[in-house]
């Protein structure tokens, strides 16, 4: 028998230290630079997918990478926050942020529910108790008056930012993406490196002596898990508004498994791994649109590669060859 | 005509028999499932698609070489299962000595691949696959109209179920089985050649889902996402039954599928959730699920 920790899953994340690392803060500072010079040189859209997914693989890998479970079923969060959003901006005529809001809410009340529930199993079960409750919101999406079927809510107004910046533009509204998505990427840097973010990975390694140790660990679990529900609902309802647009892909099971994807080719259980893993992911998908089922196929290739050869993510591969946790 | 609750009884015999159907679908892929994860420990998420490719070699046969039905139940399982023999020795035999959810997205990406691919060969509209002469037609029952081939699609699911469990519970190989499950060092110390075994159980487990595949293909068109959605829940299906027990996967299976046809009487909007409901309820009341043991 294997004890959790000899597993050598979620290896790279093992040496993260407490405080924030210099090489940390610069490339962050880094990152920062490169995303507000980036729409000079990219299309904006396809950057503020970039960010959107960034966010939504970071949220997930809150808790797969640091809190050791791994939920199948995030397109949920992702996309009833989407729905949501995306209802609250046409139907009721809401400000962007407000709509936002209220989907990130849905996202943690929804996240509530279910997270309750998932973490009373561990391992594989909660894998599929996460993915069948996903598949649950899929059917009631198909099936609920608001949500428009088939259709999805399509033509959603990205409305006006506190009531006074226009966002009909893709370079003003990119920037508030940007506002939102590195905002949240640094209060999930932060959640991981504080005394919480501490307790999780103690009982990621080690579930039975975290116990013996006295922390409540079924609060951590249900805590962190309702953090990344909110974190997806956040890049979900961003992505509604970006794109105009909430529809069945957001909540069907093959977005949840491409997010799982961005964050264990990116890297489990690394800082900057899973905004890797999106970038790459969002490109293929991009340059490869044109060519049908081929992109499922290559997504799959793409799986069964990094689980056989390189569980560590490219994240994780570059830290090792730099000798420095990323 | 008697009724019950204002409903008629040929539309409470249909909806029972239809899930009934669905049941024995449920039951043989748990089943496939629960075989696969005592030995092991990994959930095959391409079993789904496995199931898929059952069908579709089912009508291959049959449309390029003109091989029928009856054949292509004896031969699909052989095929499938060979295939799943070859992913289990050169891709989930690595995997062993990692973490179990490792093996979930290996299979999930195999998913992915194979799913893509018939994708790309046969598109998305389904191919029609007639029902064998032999099964065709129906009997009236008296109080309902039974199609013979439904009612056979039962009678083999129910036969398969039961001579698995029997193979399994009954007989010196099963016991070999369930003596490595508890503890495969010993028994490969008593001279089993355990790695053997545990491939020729994944292919055992992937034969049972092409099986199904075969007997799905009149009835459902053969499609590729055929398994895609299936298969989730079938996983909600043995979050229910819990994994324990052989005779538990069956029973769950058939079970649940009869629960879902009744809801799709009593409250159609429904029937497309009710199974992840009692998922929920089972986890709040026993979490192992019914036939589960706690770990």
């Amino acid at each position: 028998m294997t004890t959790p920790s000899e597993t050598g899953y979620r290896s790279a994340a093992a040496a993260l230290p407490i405080g924030t690392p210099r090489h940390h803060v610069v490339i962050f500072a880094v990152l920062l630079g490169l995303l507000l010079i980036a729409p000079s040189v990219l299309y904006p859209v396809f950057l503020m997918k970039v960010l959107c997914f960034a966010l939504f693989a970071s949220a997930l890998n809150l808790l797969l990478g640091f809190g050791g479970l791994l939920s199948f079923g995030h397109a949920a969060f992702f996309g009833s926050a989407s729905y949501v959003a995306a209802y609250a901006a046409k139907a009721w005529g809401l400000n962007p942020e407000f709509a936002i809001l209220l989907g990130v809410l849905a996202a943690t009340v929804l996240g509530l529910g279910i997270g309750v529930l998932a973490i009373r199993r561990q391992g594989i079960y909660f894998a599929m108790v996460t993915l069948a409750f996903a598949q649950m919101v899929y059917f009631i999406a198909v099936q609920a008056p608001f949500t428009g079927g088939e259709d999805g809510i399509q033509a959603v107004p990205r409305g006006k930012l506190f009531g006074l910046i226009d966002l009909t533009s893709d370079y003003t509204l990119y920037f508030v993406v940007l506002a939102i998505v590195f905002g949240a990427l640094l209060l999930i840097y932060r959640i991981i490196h504080s005394p919480f973010g501490q307790v999780l990975k103690a009982i990621r390694d080690n579930e039975p002596r975290s116990i013996s140790l006295g922390y409540k660990v079924n609060r951590y679990k249900l805590a962190v898990f309702v953090m990344s529900a909110a974190l997806a609902g956040l890049a979900g309802a961003t992505k509604a508004i970006v794109f105009q647009l909430a529809s069945l892909t957001d909540v069907y099971w093959s977005m949840s498994g491409e997010v799982v994807l961005m964050t264990l080719l990116g890297g489990m259980g690394t800082v900057f791994g899973p905004i890797i893993g999106a970038a790459v992911i969002v490109t293929m998908q991009n340059y490869f649109a044109g060519f049908g089922a081929w992109v499922t196929v290559l997504q799959g290739v793409i799986f069964v590669a990094s689980v056989l050869l390189f569980r560590e993510g490219i994240a994780g591969v570059l830290a090792k060859w730099l000798k420095k946790p990323l | 005509m008697f009724e019950l609750l204002g409903i008629p009884p040929q539309a409470l015999f249909g909806q029972l028999l239809l899930g009934l159907i669905n049941g024995s679908f449920y039951a043989l892929l748990s089943l496939g499932l629960a075989v696969i994860f005592g030995l092991l420990n990994i959930i095959n998420f391409s079993h789904g698609a496995q199931y898929m490719m059952g069908a579709f070699v089912a009508w291959m046969l049959l449309t390029y070489t003109g091989i029928n039905y009856w054949w292509a139940l004896l031969i699909v399982p052989i095929v499938v299962g060979a295939s799943g023999v070859v992913i289990e020795r050169l891709m989930i035999s690595r995997l062993y000595h990692l973490d179990h959810l490792y093996g979930l997205l290996l299979t999930f990406g195999l998913a992915l691949i194979i799913q893509g691919l018939f994708r790309n060969q046969y598109g998305v509209s389904g191919l029609p696959y007639s029902i064998p002469a032999e099964l065709s037609g129906g009997t009236n029952l008296g109080f309902m109209f039974l199609p013979n081939y439904r009612g056979w699609v039962v009678f083999a699911s129910v036969v398969v179920c039961f001579a698995t469990w029997f193979a399994i519970e009954k007989t010196r190989l099963g016991a070999y089985l369930r003596a490595a499950t508890e503890n495969p060092t010993l028994v490969g110390a008593f001279g089993i050649n355990v790695p053997r075994m545990i491939t020729l159980t994944y292919g055992f487990g992937v034969a049972l889902a092409a099986l199904a595949g075969v007997l799905a293909a009149p009835i459902y068109s053969v499609n590729p996402n055929m398994g895609a959605d299936l298969i989730i829940v079938v996983f909600a299906v043995v979050v229910i039954g819990g994994m324990g027990s052989i005779l538990g996967a069956i029973l769950t299976g058939f079970g649940l599928g009869i629960v879902e046809g009744l809801t799709r009487v009593i409250y159609p909007e429904g029937s497309s959730v009710v199974i992840f409901v009692i998922m929920a309820i089972v986890l709040l009341v026993k979490p192992a699920g019914l036939f589960g043991r706690t770990q």
